[in-house]
């Protein structure tokens, strides 16, 4: 087990080396001076020279490439041009508010996805069945910022119901929650079709299996079965999808933390861009991908725990 | 011809697949049509008319700008469709070909593209595109450019395992022992084999790249005004949302009706070349 987990802790190390490579590339053929751009048009020279060094512009590329390296390891993605904060700093602490949003994306499409998925398996060929099919698919396909907007448009600006704007007031638990239902709702609704469709495949593939013909012979009642017996094996595939799913959130997060003017990742990487902050675009970018990447190693070892016939194929 | 239209009536037989492609056809048509089935032109500019609601002189309304948003949708359509449909294609042509080295080429070379591979995936989507627009600045070929590298990877893999499989298959050593060169037996006896399965997955493809179309345009990454955009619709409704709503709903309509279209008709597709696949997500 110890093994399987190293493995693939190795692997998900070489794919983040891989990408910060990639990072470096893109933020080295950046058309134009990164220190003209951060100091604007009426730099002096003698500025633009003394920036240059600062950065280690002026070092061989691969010096700069060791140095970027070097320093990402050491938790120092550099300082922001504008307020000279430390990046990373910036990032922590526009982070809880998108992990927030992807947890509750995460509980939105786990709390209909799961029952959705179990319903349909029982209800196999029937009527209810092809609805949820349809509706799964449905949910898949619409985009999440058509969602997001569209969510807006119904519950917050029509409706009334609930906040359109922030992330509501710091301290207060219902108002930070309220602000969260439908951003999350934009960010999740996609995943509920994900999860109710693999819940359906894997409960009927369970539900054939020995143990719970054995249950039947018993005389369990079909209730029972499906949601006590079965739901704990079928459950399994969503936690690997799950782990991909994280990645796709992170992604509809910018878009929902857009419409709905909430702090965030997404909206800090939107508004860096606009003024070309690019030391805040790429340690953002390398966070979320380093945060990714973790978590996917942590839904793989998780299946491995789980499930031994992983492991197996593995190795 | 016939095969063609045997196709056609199989998924005309599936009340999803009669749906879906419907949808892609009157998405289709309206875009290729559309210059005969509106007055307006997509980018003129009315002020007197700015901010009307829909009415029988402007079905869907207008904009800020008082431009016809029944026109901007239909020739939004043609942008959507352009770069759906141009972006997967070379995505295609280049996860055929990284694919194919892989599977067929040295081990090494192998390990290393499988590591890119994994490494491009592991930015999640939107993050990517913003970043590379830092750099290259918003344009159409920024959006082609996301496409790609999130379509490729894919189908890069999938090109490669079927490569493998085939790689020891009969009619391969075969042609291998007559003294075949690697080049005439990837174009001749593997590629022809693994494009079927690799057209169905790229028509489920088609509304994840009008989505990111979409998507980039909304946030102002993408396709530059007054080129008339879906994306772009919902982002000049999105500001003016809590007035005039109707610029939102002309704005996302397209984008919903062309990827429910296109998905339900991939999935009947697949599941009618493809049972295996059923049910996979």
């Amino acid at each position: 087990m110890i093994r399987y987990a190293l493995k693939r802790l190795w692997l998900g190390a070489i794919i983040i080396s891989v990408a910060m490579m990639m990072m470096f590339a893109m933020v080295y053929l950046i058309p134009g001076d990164p220190a003209s751009v951060a100091l604007g048009p009426r730099a002096t020279p003698e500025m633009m020279e003394a920036l240059r060094v600062r950065m280690g512009l002026d070092q061989p590329v691969w010096r700069q490439f060791l140095h970027f390296y070097g320093s990402v390891l050491r938790g120092d993605l550099g300082t922001e041009v504008l307020s000279n904060r430390p990046v990373l700093d910036v990032v922590i602490e526009q982070l809880p508010f998108t992990l927030a949003l992807v947890v509750g994306g995460i509980t939105w499409s786990v709390a209909l996805g799961i029952p959705l998925g179990c319903i349909a398996a029982v209800r196999r060929g029937g009527f209810v069945d092809q609805v949820i099919g349809v509706l799964s698919v449905a949910m898949i396909a619409v985009p999440s910022f058509v969602v997001a907007i569209y969510s807006l448009l119904v519950f917050a600006v029509a409706l009334q119901w609930l906040p359109a704007i922030g992330a509501g007031e710091p301290g207060d638990l219902t108002s930070r929650l309220q602000h969260l239902i439908l951003p999350s709702l934009a960010v999740g609704l996609g995943w509920i079709g994900y999860i109710s469709r693999i819940v359906r495949a894997s409960m009927l593939e369970t539900l054939e299996a020995s143990h719970i013909r054995t249950a039947r012979a018993f005389g369990l009642t079909e209730n029972r079965i499906v949601y006590t017996y079965a739901l704990r094996i079928a459950v399994l595939p969503t936690i690997t999808l799950l782990g991909v799913g994280i990645g796709h959130m992170l992604s509809s997060s910018v878009f929902a933390e857009i419409v709905f003017a909430r702090p965030g990742i997404g909206k800090l990487v939107y508004e860096a861009i606009s003024v070309r902050n690019y030391p805040i675009v790429s340690g953002a970018v390398l966070v979320t991908t380093v945060f990714f990447v973790l978590v996917n190693v942590a839904a793989d070892i998780l299946v491995g725990v789980l499930d031994p016939r992983v492991r197996s194929s593995f190795n | 011809m016939s095969g063609l239209w045997r196709t056609v009536r199989g998924i005309m037989r599936e009340p999803l697949g009669a749906v879906g492609l419907t949808l892609v056809t009157l998405v289709v048509l309206s875009a290729v049509f559309a210059s005969a089935l509106t007055s307006y032109a997509p980018s003129k500019i009315s002020p007197a008319e700015r901010f009307a609601s829909p009415s029988l002189l402007h079905l869907l309304g207008t904009d800020h700008l008082g431009r016809d948003l029944l026109t901007r949708v239909l020739y939004g359509g043609r942008v959507a469709l352009l770069i759906a449909l141009g972006a997967t294609a070379v995505s295609l042509v280049l996860g055929v070909v990284l694919g194919l080295i892989a599977g067929y080429g040295p081990r090494w070379l192998d390990n290393v593209l499988l590591l890119i591979f994994d490494a491009v995936k592991s930015f999640p989507t939107v993050m990517l595109a913003l970043t590379l627009v830092t750099l290259f600045g918003p344009s159409l070929y920024a959006v082609v450019l996301v496409v790609m590298l999130v379509n490729v990877p894919g189908y890069a893999r999938i090109i490669r395992t079927q490569t493998l499989v085939l790689k020891s298959a009969e009619h391969v050593m075969a042609a291998r022992s007559m003294g075949a060169s690697a080049g005439r037996i990837l174009r001749v006896h593997i590629l022809p084999n693994i494009i079927g399965p690799i057209l169905i997955l790229i028509s489920m493809d088609i509304p994840v790249v009008v989505a990111i179309e979409a998507g980039m345009s909304f946030l102002g990454l993408g396709v530059r005004p007054p080129t008339p955009s879906w994306g772009a619709i919902l982002n000049d409704g999105f500001a003016n949302i809590r007035d005039s709503y109707w610029i939102v709903i002309a704005g996302g309509l397209p984008i919903v009706l062309t990827t429910l279209g296109f998905t339900f008709f991939g999935e009947t597709l697949r599941d009618l070349f493809d049972p295996r696949l059923k049910g996979r997500s």
